[in-house]
């Protein structure tokens, strides 16, 4: 019990800061969340050390000794015992589930005031779109203190949402939306997951809920989706961002190595072979063509299996990638 | 275990009749088993197609109207026909058994091959039905053909997801079709050995199990029929 | 009857009972007989050798899995993001290990091989009810085994295996196959099902009443009824999903106006009472094991016979805790939670009666009981850690991490595949003739159950941390547990590793075994040590319950029980 006890100290000091083995707990939902979990939690350790206590301790005193004739209880139930240990594990379980219930409910209905976000999952990369402001963006920025309701969709395979500091998961499934909601309690960046496997790159479709003070967001979506002014940073250091967040890398390199879709090294201005016989110099407008619509031209040797980007990125994200392209050599 | 005497099962120079295994002590037990065996197995294929009729009762409640529009391209008619074929069938099936009961030699060949000739028939209607769907581009996912959906003469339009319909059609008879082709082959075997004269009034088993087997497959037809044939 | 008279040569064997009449094994040669055998016990035997052959070739790919583990952090586009395996890869391994694993190995490991080999002799029977089905079902198996292996030589899946789709209808077209090949196992499975259901029912030995049956019998039993009945619809999805992918039918597919989470439905509707198929023969033999080394009746022999129906009725219904998170309905979600904690009280109950039982006996701890010790030992964990996944709140932060993994493999792995170790060091001397080496038993089990916790304790920590399953990278915060877990995975593996070689020893140097090796008081320890081909020289007729041992002390006091 000791050791139960010692983690579930670690545990409960563990709020704001991650622990060796609990994430933090970020939203309104994590902090019911684990209250229930050390509540299990102490009920297992506790259930742990009688029975393998028992064990244990029947294996050390019952154990046969020497080779002389041994003498066994002739027990073969007792009604008063079996009775209690189902009883109680019942009164437990039905109070376990009562709780999760009740939490759980928390977690589904969504509070009025709630702002609304537009997820697609996509493989293997996120896309969050702020239907009022017209933003769409590769992190979920929102603003600390404000509850958030995400409406989520697919728009290929089976992805699953997941916020560990939150506490949070759900589905993404095409062709319906889901729904998931949270309320940030202060300003930092948290991991997004991708839990329902969907091919090559699950383990890459990775993305940042990155929470600002409202006067920062204010000035986040005033920017159009920037951080810290438009113009600041270069457009082919955007491109790079988007790049890496926005799932491209998943099947294109920036060195020349072989993957899914051919290399962007040396791609700028190259002579492109496709796959009916023509070709054609990769210019701007054949570079944003392939984005928007890749199976229009499809190079020679490859499958046509890029999802389009349309209405994924917006001309100005589109622009930096290309900026980006070029000054790969 | 019917008899005392067979507690000492492989004691010399007791009853042991001609169509006992050497695992079982005796006829009861050995038919009690072979039934109790099927049961089981047709509780197993209720399972089965209780998995098809899901698909099918959510598909509908999804595209109810697609149930409505494309169930008017199956032919009642014919599905009529097939379940009289059927349901007779399960008569002279019925007969059979009792052939077998009263040790009646004719009575179990011919009620066998009248089931067999029914059971042949239901196949050559659903054959017709089958190659009517595939001239008219009736099929299945994307081997659906609206182009040549013809009712009454013209052009049939069927709203929400048709392909998805004519799947399940397609799988749910395809898949009884498979199970009365099955059962066709039992039932040669069936006449191969009551000419041989393997089963009478204690030992006819097989044929009980292959009549279990029919009528179970007559009655997942009694199903199909007004789900798929008779919508509204 | 008059053609009753060719019994002439059965009785001549019968003469020659308690003689050298020759054993199963060397009752018939060549090749040619074992292929063609409806022997029960030879069935029982090719189905271990397939069974452990597949259970190599599962643990190879899980090995690789946990190598690929060691390092693979993501770094972000510019850094090296494939360590050993590339992403595409390392998603056919993991597939693999699970469909292996699940469909070739613990599902027919109890039933099939020792359920074969033990049921009809444990019952005083000379073969199962429909030998001839048996020898088929052996066939199917191979078939379905062989499709499988098939997927691997045309370029491997890559869907987990679960197969959800929409993915699995997207993906490559070994898919195909792979679900051709569980298909065809599963009718292996169903017609096991068939066949024990009716032995047990038909074939008792004389005075064998359904409450002297061995608590194995009762397990399979229950076992059975699930195979039978949740069997045929995983058989039905699997053909609707090859059709759908064959002919883009889209009762799955959301693009052509189906259902993705129907198939999870449709899917856990059979896999979750899988589960208990895994599980229930698993209970049995430790029912058997901790009671005839305890040298003492079981406590509460009913209530742990009652409980395995009980646990195969209510598994039919808990299927979509396994879809929590999927979009299911609340009303859904909260009645499959209530009823995933109605399924841990009959287990529960199984847990503390095994406990009990070893109150007051003389326990003789040879290296089958040290194997249940540990079942006993991983089994609570894995049990308990269930309660965390059932609660719904916990299980929206847990499911699909590492909890989960380290879950399942308790109970599958620390569970049912301990469970099978040990039960094949209680029953060899039965099997074989040959006894095994004691004390590497105890070595081989120690570094089974060290390397079993390190491997997957480490990923309850991953998992409540926020780690995610099915992944080929991750980020640098969870590599200590991972490198952990790995090593433990070696010594797991080391372990698994003795005891095939002490097995290879005994089968050519192993002391002859007795009859009776541990004083047993079920019939299969009544006849030969291999025995002999029709089982029993003489029919064996039962006058006492299966665990009334010798030692036992009618005088003592039971301390106002029964």
């Amino acid at each position: 019990m000791n050791l139960g006890f010692a983690l579930g100290h670690m545990m409960a000091q563990a709020s704001n800061t991650a622990s060796w083995w609990k994430p933090i707990q970020a939203s309104s939902h994590a902090a019911a969340v684990d209250n229930l979990f050390n509540f299990i939690m102490y009920l297992c350790f506790f259930f742990f050390v009688l029975i393998v206590g028992a064990m244990v301790y029947f294996v050390v005193k019952y154990r046969r000794k020497g080779n002389g004739p041994e003498r066994t209880s002739p027990i073969k139930g007792n009604h008063r015992l079996e009775i209690v240990w189902s009883v109680i594990p019942t009164i437990l379980l039905v109070i376990i589930f009562a709780w999760g219930f009740k939490d759980w409910l928390a977690i589904a209905v969504v509070p009025n005031n709630a702002m609304e976000i537009r997820v697609t999952g996509q493989k293997w990369n996120w896309t969050f779109t702020y239907p009022k402001e017209g933003i769409v963006s590769s992190d979920l920025v929102v603003p600390a203190g404000q509850p958030v309701k995400l409406v989520m969709t697919s728009s290929d395979v089976l992805h699953s949402f997941y916020i560990p500091d939150y506490r949070i998961k759900r589905d993404v499934v095409p062709g319906r939306y889901t729904v998931l909601w949270f309320e940030p309690s202060e300003p930092a960046v948290h991991q997004i997951y991708c839990t329902e496997y969907c091919g090559t790159s699950h383990s890459q479709m990775l993305s940042k809920v990155k929470v600002l003070d409202s006067a920062k967001y204010e000035e986040w979506i005033a920017n159009g989706g920037e951080e810290g002014g438009a113009s600041a940073v270069p457009l082919a250091d955007k491109g790079q961002k988007l790049y890496e967040s926005r799932g491209c890398v998943a099947c294109h390199s920036n060195d020349g190595s072989q993957k899914v879709g051919p290399t962007w090294k040396g791609l700028y201005a190259a002579q492109r072979k496709f796959a009916d016989g023509t070709s054609a110099a990769a210019d701007e407008n054949y570079l944003r063509q392939s984005i928007l619509v890749p199976g229009a031209q499809v190079l020679a040797g490859y499958a046509n299996v890029m999802p389009s980007y349309q209405g994924q990125l917006n001309d100005k994200q589109i622009e930096s990638i290309i900026e980006y392209i070029k000054t790969l050599k | 275990m019917t008899q005392p005497s067979s507690s000492h099962a492989s004691s010399a120079g007791h009853h042991h009749p001609k169509y006992l295994a050497h695992h079982f002590e005796s006829m009861a037990q050995q038919n009690a088993s072979g039934k109790l065996g099927m049961w089981l197995f047709l509780g197993q294929e209720v399972l089965f197609f209780s998995g098809l009729f899901l698909a099918y009762v959510l598909a509908r409640i999804i595209y109810p109207e697609t149930f409505l529009a494309a169930h008017e391209l199956l032919d009642w008619k014919l599905g009529a026909l097939n379940t009289i074929f059927l349901l007779t069938s399960s008569l002279t099936m019925a007969l059979a058994v009792r052939g077998a009961q009263v040790n009646s030699k004719p009575q179990m060949f011919y009620n066998i091959l009248a089931t067999l000739v029914l059971g042949g028939a239901f196949m050559v209607v659903k054959y017709i039905e089958y190659s009517h769907k595939f001239h008219d581009g009736l099929l299945p996912g994307h081997f659906f053909d609206a182009t040549k959906a013809m009712h009454n003469g013209q052009l049939a339009n069927i709203p929400g997801a048709p392909a998805i319909f004519f799947a399940i059609y397609f799988v749910m008879t395809g898949t009884h079709g498979l199970h009365v082709l099955i059962g066709m082959g039992l039932m040669v075997w069936l006449l191969v050995r009551i000419k041989r004269g393997d089963f009478n009034s204690e030992n006819h088993v097989y044929l009980e199990n292959v009549g279990l087997y029919w009528h179970i497959v007559d009655l997942i037809w009694i199903f199909l029929f007004p789900l798929l044939y008779l919508v509204r | 009857m008059e053609s009753n008279r060719n019994n002439a040569p059965q009785s001549a064997h019968a003469a020659t009972a308690g003689g050298s009449e020759p054993n199963y094994i060397n009752a018939h040669k060549g090749i040619w007989s074992w292929m063609t055998t409806v022997d029960h016990k030879r069935l029982g035997l090719m189905y271990l050798v397939g069974v452990l052959g597949f259970f190599a070739v599962g643990g190879i790919f899980a090995l690789l899995v946990r190598t690929q583990l060691l390092g693979p952090i993501f770094k972000g586009a510019s850094g090296k993001q494939e360590w050993l395996f590339s992403g595409d890869t390392y998603n056919k391994l993991f597939t693999l290990h699970g469909a292996v694993m699940v469909f070739l190995v613990i599902i027919p490991s109890i039933p099939a091989s020792l359920g074969n080999f033990f049921l009809p002799l444990m019952l005083g029977a000379k073969d199962v009810a429909f030998p001839k089905l048996n020898l088929m079902s052996f066939y199917v198996y191979i078939l379905g085994g062989a499709f499988l292996l098939f997927s691997i030589a045309t370029g491997a899946i890559d869907t987990g295996w679960t197969f959800y789709t929409p993915y699995s209808t997207t993906t490559s077209a070994s898919v195909i196959s792979a679900v051709t090949g569980v298909f065809i196992l599963g009718f292996s499975s169903i017609l096991t099902g068939v066949n024990f259901i009716v032995t047990i029912h038909k074939m008792r030995a004389p005075g064998l009443t359904w409450t002297r049956l061995p608590l194995f019998v009762w397990a399979q039993y229950a076992t059975s009824l699930i195979q039978v009945l949740a069997t045929p619809v995983l058989a039905i999805t699997l053909m609707l999903l090859a059709i759908e992918k064959t002919m883009g039918v889209g009762i799955f597919d959301p693009k052509l106006g189906g259902d993705p989470v129907l198939f999870q439905h449709f899917f856990w509707f059979y896999s979750h009472p899988a589960v208990y198929i895994m599980i229930l023969p698993a209970f049995g033999v430790i029912s058997e094991i901790i009671t005839v080394n305890s040298r003492k009746q079981i406590f509460g022999y009913k209530a742990i016979a009652m409980s395995s129906v009980a646990i195969a009725v209510i598994g039919f219904l808990v299927w979509g805790h396994h879809m929590f998170t999927s979009g299911q309905s609340e009303l859904a979600s909260a009645v499959f939670s209530f009823l995933t904690f109605a399924v841990a009280v009959p287990t529960a109950i199984k847990v503390f009666s095994w406990v009990a039982t070893m109150y007051g006996g003389s326990l003789r701890l040879n290296s089958a009981m040290w194997y249940g010790l540990a079942f006993l030992f991983l089994f609570t964990i894995g049990g308990l850690t269930g309660l965390f996944l059932g609660t719904l709140s916990v299980d929206i932060h847990l499911h699909d991490t590492y909890f989960v993994v380290a879950h399942f493999h308790y109970v599958m792995m620390g569970g049912t595949m301990t469970a099978f170790v040990g039960a094949l060091h209680h029953w060899w001397p039965k099997m074989t003739g040959r006894m095994l080496n004691e004390f590497w038993g105890k070595i081989s089990c120690f570094f089974v159950f060290t390397g079993f916790n390190l491997t997957f304790f480490s990923q309850f920590l991953l998992g409540t941390k926020g780690m995610p399953r099915r992944y080929a990278t991750y980020l640098p915060e969870f590599q200590t547990w991972h490198q952990l877990s790995t090593l433990g995975s070696y010594l797991l593996g080391l372990g698994f590793f003795i005891t095939l070689c002490y097995m290879i020893q005994s089968l050519i140097s192993g002391a002859k075994a007795p009859r009776n090796p541990w004083g047993a008081r079920s019939l299969e320890w009544e006849t030969d040590s291999p025995p002999i081909e029709h089982n029993f020289h003489v029919q064996p007729v039962v006058k006492h319950g299966p665990y009334e041992f010798p030692e036992i002390d009618h005088s003592m006091s039971t301390g106002g029980g029964h």
